[in-house]
């Protein structure tokens, strides 16, 4: 998918991740802060690229900023921001292909 | 991804409790509270403009979580919303045992639902017929018309009133004694046992007024309701306590279905057991107490 506009999705309550894209230069920059980076730091990182190779996402600022998120939920987050750049969040998505 | 067995049609619900599909941490300590069911929620408790997250938050939920015994239901948004079909392909493809059908009014409802669930059951490769369908009664049009919502389809498992919605539209609010909504509570009863479905009660919403609470669980109880919709874990435990059947009812039901069957096998019809007459009428009644008490854990027999 391509980053067409700025978008964001997610809060900074406990347990969730603010997740902010916009069009990049080319490469994907992710910056992350995380209440739990030192323990999960890594593993975080992992998901969000893992989750934005799955979308074909590879031109993309992303900012992470991360309160404890479970796997799921910054999957949640990172899918639903992408969709938000591209205003496709709303229907027809694809539960089960590049979602999951 | 964590498989889950087909849901059962017709299984205990004393418990269904509501939570915000968007709020993360609620959902992932959903299970451990024991009630029978959860309710996952992309109607009310999600704002305008945070359907689309909800459901990408659900669908990993649904995918991610073990859920164990809990039954995990779907509130849906109503069908007078742009939200309710994407609601609905979200709710199959991530495997919900079921789906709420919020402001439901019409038999036509429960099947407008039900034709996007089979094309979404079709559409994500699920077993045609798996997801099961209740409906939430919120309108006095909705109650009037119970009867033919809860046969409307062979998905339906059962109804809940709402009472925010309902009481609203009687110009009413609540009342100690229940009398805001005992006509609309009875008439949804009875098209409930009509069509041979379940029925649920509304929430009640005064956290720290237990013994309120207490009143309307036991005033719930006698009128003859499966369960009751709650919004907080600690609302759970004396749900279960209520619900449950007393010692001197199991007692009392496997002496009448023993009997019963004595009885019936020597020819005789009506006879009495502890003074009190019985016949025929009396055993579905005393089987269902003793299923249920099987459900609570509170008795291992083999009568039924």
């Amino acid at each position: 998918m391509v980053i067409q506009k700025p978008a964001v999705a997610g809060t900074v309550e406990s347990s969730d991740a603010l997740v902010s894209v916009e069009p990049g230069d080319g490469k994907i920059e992710l910056t992350l802060t995380s209440s739990v980076m030192n323990q999960y730091g890594r593993q975080i990182k992992e998901t969000v690229l893992e989750t934005l190779a799955r979308l074909g996402v590879d031109n993309v600022r992303i900012s992470v900023v991360d309160k404890g998120a479970l796997d799921c939920t910054l999957k949640a987050r990172v899918e639903c921001a992408v969709f938000r750049s591209s205003d496709a969040s709303e229907k027809d998505i694809p539960w089960g292909g590049m979602i999951q | 991804m964590i498989p889950r067995p087909k849901p059962e049609r017709f299984r205990l619900r004393r418990t269904m409790m509501f939570m915000n599909a968007q709020k993360p941490g609620l959902i992932k300590d959903a299970y451990i509270y024991g009630c029978d069911s959860i309710m996952l929620d992309l109607e009310d408790a999600v704002a305008e403009n945070q359907k689309d997250a909800a459901r990408f938050s659900l669908y990993h939920a649904l995918k991610t979580i073990d859920y164990g015994d809990t039954e995990v239901i779907v509130r849906i948004n109503g069908l007078d919303t742009p939200h309710w079909q994407e609601d609905i392909r979200v709710c199959v493809a991530g495997g919900a045992d079921g789906i709420r059908i919020a402001k439901c009014e019409s038999a036509q409802d429960v099947k407008t639902v039900e034709a996007a669930v089979e094309a979404a059951e079709k559409e994500f490769g699920v077993e045609v017929g798996r997801t099961l369908l209740m409906a939430a009664l919120e309108s006095p049009k909705g109650i009037l018309n119970a009867y033919e919502i809860c046969t409307a389809s062979d998905r339906m498992f059962g109804v809940a009133i709402s009472g925010g919605d309902f009481r609203k539209c009687m110009q009413t609010k609540p009342q100690p004694d229940g009398v805001d909504m005992l006509v609309a509570r009875g008439q949804m009863l009875i098209a409930a046992r009509a069509a041979g479905v379940q029925c649920f009660d509304t929430v009640y919403t005064n956290l720290d007024d237990m013994a309120g609470y207490e009143a309307e669980l036991r005033q719930n109880k006698a009128m003859g309701f499966d369960g009751k919709s709650l919004i907080n874990p600690k609302q759970i435990r004396l749900v279960h306590k209520l619900f449950a059947p007393t010692e001197k009812e199991i007692l009392q039901a496997e002496k009448i279905v023993r009997a019963y069957r004595e009885q019936s096998a020597a020819g005789v019809g009506v006879f009495t057991v502890d003074g009190k007459m019985i016949d025929i009428a009396f055993i579905p009644g005393a089987e269902r107490t003793l299923k249920l008490a099987r459900a609570c854990g509170l008795w291992e027999g083999d009568l039924v």
